[in-house]
Order: structure tokens, then C-alpha cells, then sequence
């Protein structure tokens, strides 16, 4: 009994006891920590063991890139034994994949930027400022969050097409309008919520100072509201740069592919008289940033990438 | 002063509302508008037809075999993908050595393996269907996978995986599985991280082994968490489209069996030209995942457990 009650104070309190502090009962430490000694390597195995099951085939892509159509072939596991590095050449020449990488880069680009601005835009007037319609706008916003894209396509492809003026398919600013358009919901859904978590104080003080509410909001809380872009930021381009639906639909001219497209149509075109090496060099290529992105802010992309489900 | 403010409040509101309106909510409208004609495409052809679609859907075989795929894969994937997912996390945080004053221990390198583990779904979904493609090569000695089986005299497994009519849909489901198993490790740390651990401390004070501790703690208090990855995971199952049309023989193929409706509806609009009844197909579409949804926030609904 008296050792129990030692152990309870002691265990969540105690901060500076060794590792046999406290009076616990030898016995049963003994039976669970050879527990937990079974129970880590056995959490050890299983979870090595789906690293290597989702580390192995992209660790993958990345050693056929040097290796010749006919090794990635007949030899999938074989490591390269001559480095071929003509296949990033040929990639990004023949296969057109450093066209399709500007174009990429092009309207991701614009449509990071275009999202970031409009979806805080639109979030800290939702955030801050009461007015009539306030919720049926936010309402508006989120609720684009829910249903499939699938069935918009249609109807969206004839918006493009007979858009007045001009057709805005196959075109980098339809692309990137489209790509604001699907991205804003949760952008706003998300700085909405980052908005209301800043203090008033110092916006009011700079609207006592005289500046206007939009300088107050390009100067003081833009500024104030960095880690929420940064995240979103991220989200936003990592779903931006992937996308494969809407450029799909949209977007069915060879010259202005983006890197999905590009390498769906070479995966999808030619089969196995394919040049496998440039393929695999194409999809290193347009995974590259990406990796630059989910290294350098791994914690950020996850927290991210979550956010949407723990609300 | 409030002049100022009105003037603030629409010319901010204004041009976001406005790309919005322009290609997400009359696109919404439309699909139904749509849906009730007999459009081909060109301007000014569309004769309204009622809900002829809607009854040319009910009665067609190929939709209710695409719906019935991706019905099976929203039965299979959500479940495994969240079981594997949580039973991640819960190793990750619990399942380590016990280390001086720590009753519950995460493992050593959980950083790591998190980084790996949500590694696909920072990979454009091409990619990850065109390396699979690969592993399910269907060649006894030059596929990935038969490969490996053949290497540790597992023989017996090896298959032509996706020109297999009865295994073509599982293959897809898997790979699916394979890429957003980390999302939801990552999600339910976060979620178990938040879980005070004097609960946990408690519990094995008390003599709770570590799994009776996760089915009679861990999982009550992530309700809320599993329940809102379910009705993600389910949406994604109900779509699937990118994985069939890359991955799969002759696009939903061997023989249609791994047809879902996503693909049903990009080729019945976008080669066959018939975006009348593409759209019918588009709506109800959206009546299964509103179905989905519904059903499962209605059932599993448990009372919140506030800590």
C-alpha cells in the first residue's frame, strides 16, 4: 500500500529519481519492462519493415534514373552499374519534361501567389469585420471543401471554353484561375480560423496611427499572420504542383502540359517500347521540388497537410 | 468611418468571391442543369429531357459495376488504411523501451519514421501509380514484386496482379492503402500526443497491459479524429480515378474490373461526347459521398469524451 502511494506521487511529479527511484515492487517492473522490451523490438520489426515497403519503391525511382530501359526492365532490383546520365538529358529534352516543368513552375507560380492573396484577402474580412452576410459567404466558401471536383468538371470545361471574350482552355491564366478557384475554400476555411487567433491591439493601434484598413491589413497583420501563410503556403503548392484532374480536363494541349500530364501521357502512351530510364529521370525531375519543400519543412507540410482533419 | 469600412469589406471580398462564383459554385449549378439534357458540346444543341439520364443510369450495367468497385474499395480502404494507421501511431508513441521516470515511451526515431511513412502523399499521384505499375509487372523473373516472391521461394504467390480479373481492383486498393496509411500516422500522433499522460500512467499503474490500454483508452478518446479520417479516407476510395486510369489494363480493365465511376464518367464525357448523361453521373456521384458522409457522421456518433 505505502509503496503504491510512493509510486503514484512519483511517477507523473518526479522528475529528478533515477531509474530504480521511487519504492516500486521489483516484480512487477520486472514483468513490464521485459514487456515493453518485447513490445519495441517487436514495434522496431513491423515498423522498419513498412519504412522500407514505402521508402524501397521511391528510393527506387531514384537508381533507375541512371539505368538503361532494358536494366529497369529485365533487372528492376539491379543497381546501375554504368551511371546513365543521359537519361536526365533526354528527359528534359526529348521527353519535353523541361518544358513541362516551366509550365509548371508558370502557373503554380501564379496561382500560389493569387490563392495566398485572395484567400487571406477574403479570410481576414470574414475574420474580422461583421456585416451583413458575413456567415453565408464563409458558409459559401467551406462548403466547396466537401463535394467530389468529379462532378464540376463538365460544366467547368464549357465555362472555360465559352468563356466571353476568350477560351480560357489550354491557356496559363485559365489554369491558374481554376487552380485559385478549387484551392480557396480551404484557404480561407484556414486563415479564417488564423485570423481570429491574433490579437485586435495592434491593428487598432495602427488604425488610431491613421493608416487604412488596407494598409493595416498589407503591413500589420499580413505580416503578424506569417506561420499561418507559410503553412497553408505549402499546402497550397504541394496540391497545386500534383494536381493531375483539372489540368486533364482543361488543359489538352501538348505545349502547355504540365508535369503530371506529361508523364501520364508518356507512362500511359507507349508501354514498353518506352525510354524507362528518361521516364524515371522525368519523375525525379518533378518530384525534386517537392522534396526540396517536404525536406526543409517537414514539420510544417505535415502539420499542414492534417490541419483539415483535426478541426 | 463605416462608409470606409463597407468600401474595405467588398473591394476585398469582391474578387475572390467573384473566381469562386465564376468557377466553382455556376459550375455546381450547372452540372445539375446539365444533367437533364441530352447535350453533345456544341452551343445552343441542348434539349432538355428530364430525368432520362438518371434513368439510362439506373438501368445501365457498366455504372453499377463502376459503383460497386468503388462501393468494395470504400468498404476495404478506409478500414485497413485507418487500422494500419492507428496501429502505427500507437507504436510510435507507446510502444517503446521504458525509459527512467516515463511510464509511456514513444520509440526511438519516430521523427524518422513519420517523415518516411507520409512520404507519398507529397508524391503526385501519377508518379506513385506509374512506380506501381511497375512493382505489379505481371513477368514471372522481370516484375518487381514476382520477383522478390520468387527470390524467397514464396512461387506459389506470384500472379499477373493487374491482368488478373480477380485481383485487379485489391492491387489498386493497395497502393492506395500504401499512400495514405502516413497521413493518418501523423494525424493520430498529433491526436494521441494530445492525450494527457497521466491517463495512460494510471492505466498501467493499475496493471493495464499496453493493448487493453489502447482499445479501452486510446481509441474512446480519438473518437472524434478516426471518425473525420473515415469520411476522408471514404472520399478518396469513392474516387480512385488517376490509379484506374494509369494503372489499370486498357484503362478499368481486365474486363471492366476495376471500372469506377470517376473514369465512367471522364470517358462517357470527354471521348463519347455525351455530357448530358456524363453529368447525370456526376450528380449522383455526388449523392453517394453526401450518402456516405451522412451515414457515417449519423452512426458513428458517440458521445464526445471531454479530457
Amino acid at each position: 500500500m505505502a509503496t503504491d502511494e510512493i509510486v503514484k506521487t512519483d511517477g507523473p511529479a518526479g522528475g529528478a529519481r533515477g531509474p530504480h527511484g521511487g519504492g516500486r515492487a521489483p516484480r512487477r517492473t520486472g514483468a513490464r519492462s521485459s514487456e515493453g522490451g518485447v513490445l519495441n523490438v517487436f514495434s522496431h520489426g513491423i515498423l522498419v519493415l513498412w519504412a522500407l515497403m514505402v521508402g524501397v519503391p521511391l528510393l527506387w525511382v531514384l537508381w533507375s534514373a541512371f539505368k538503361d530501359s532494358n536494366g529497369i526492365l529485365t533487372d528492376p532490383w539491379g543497381l546501375p552499374t554504368v551511371l546513365h546520365w543521359e537519361n536526365w538529358s533526354n528527359a528534359w529534352d526529348e521527353a519535353n519534361m523541361g518544358r513541362y516543368f516551366v509550365n509548371t513552375a508558370i502557373v503554380v507560380g501564379g496561382s500560389v501567389v493569387g490563392t495566398m492573396v485572395l484567400g487571406s484577402m477574403a479570410a481576414y474580412v470574414l475574420a474580422r469585420f461583421t456585416f451583413p452576410g458575413n456567415r453565408l459567404v464563409y458558409y459559401l466558401f467551406v462548403a466547396g471543401m466537401s463535394f467530389p471536383v468529379f462532378m464540376l468538371v463538365i460544366p467547368l470545361f464549357f465555362v472555360m471554353r465559352d468563356f466571353p471574350g476568350t477560351s480560357l482552355l489550354a491557356t496559363y491564366h485559365g489554369l491558374i484561375l481554376v487552380y485559385i478557384a478549387y484551392s480557396l475554400p480551404f484557404t480561407v476555411f484556414f486563415m479564417t480560423a488564423f485570423f481570429r487567433t491574433l490579437p485586435t491591439s495592434v491593428a487598432e493601434a495602427a488604425m488610431i496611427d491613421g493608416a487604412s484598413h488596407t494598409r493595416t491589413f498589407f503591413q500589420v497583420m499580413l505580416p503578424m499572420a506569417k506561420p499561418g501563410l507559410i503553412s497553408i503556403g505549402i499546402f497550397n503548392f504541394l496540391g497545386q504542383w500534383n494536381q493531375y484532374l483539372l489540368p486533364m480536363v482543361l488543359n489538352q494541349q501538348e505545349d502547355k502540359y504540365v508535369l503530371t500530364q506529361g508523364l501520364a501521357m508518356i507512362a500511359l502512351q507507349q508501354g514498353y517500347e518506352n525510354d524507362w530510364g528518361a521516364l524515371m529521370a522525368g519523375m525525379m525531375i518533378a518530384m525534386l521540388p517537392v522534396l526540396v519543400v517536404y525536406a526543409v519543412f517537414q514539420r510544417q507540410v505535415q502539420a499542414g497537410l492534417t490541419a483539415g482533419a483535426l478541426k | 468611418m463605416q462608409h470606409g469600412k463597407y468600401r474595405f469589406i467588398v473591394g476585398f471580398l469582391a474578387p475572390p468571391l467573384l473566381i469562386y462564383a465564376v468557377f466553382v459554385v455556376s459550375p455546381f449549378v450547372q452540372a445539375f442543369q446539365i444533367s437533364m439534357t441530352d447535350w453533345s458540346g456544341l452551343v445552343g444543341t441542348a434539349r432538355f429531357v428530364g430525368l432520362d439520364n438518371f434513368v439510362r443510369l439506373w438501368e445501365s450495367d457498366e455504372f453499377w459495376n463502376a459503383l460497386w468497385h468503388n462501393v468494395s474499395m470504400l468498404a476495404f480502404v478506409p478500414l485497413v488504411t485507418l487500422a494500419l494507421g492507428l496501429f502505427f501511431a500507437f507504436m510510435l508513441n507507446v510502444g517503446g523501451r521504458r525509459r527512467k521516470n516515463e511510464v509511456v515511451t514513444g520509440v526511438a526515431g519516430s521523427r524518422f519514421y513519420k517523415f518516411v511513412f507520409f512520404f507519398p502523399q507529397v508524391v503526385s499521384v501519377t508518379i506513385i501509380a506509374v512506380i506501381w505499375f511497375n512493382i505489379y509487372n505481371p513477368d514471372p523473373a522481370d516484375g518487381m514484386l514476382n520477383s522478390l516472391l520468387g527470390a524467397v521461394g514464396l512461387d506459389g504467390l506470384q500472379n499477373a496482379w493487374l491482368g488478373e480479373k480477380s485481383l485487379a481492383l485489391w492491387c489498386i486498393s493497395a497502393v492506395m492503402v500504401w499512400g495514405h496509411v502516413g497521413f493518418y500516422v501523423v494525424l493520430f500522433s498529433a491526436a494521441m500526443a494530445s492525450i494527457p499522460r497521466d491517463i495512460y500512467e494510471a492505466a498501467l499503474l493499475d496493471g493495464a497491459g499496453r493493448f487493453p490500454t489502447f482499445f479501452r483508452i486510446t481509441l474512446p478518446l480519438l473518437w472524434d479524429t478516426v471518425q473525420t479520417g473515415w469520411v476522408y479516407m471514404g472520399i478518396i476510395a469513392l474516387d480512385a480515378f488517376a490509379l484506374v486510369q494509369i494503372m489499370s489494363v486498357n484503362m478499368g480493365g481486365p474486363d471492366g474490373a476495376t471500372d469506377v465511376m470517376p473514369l465512367r464518367l471522364y470517358l462517357t464525357a470527354f471521348r463519347d461526347s455525351q455530357y448530358g448523361y456524363a453529368a447525370a453521373m456526376g450528380v449522383a456521384m455526388l449523392v453517394v459521398t453526401m450518402a456516405f458522409a451522412v451515414l457515417t457522421l449519423r452512426f458513428a456518433r458517440r458521445e464526445r469524451i471531454e479530457y
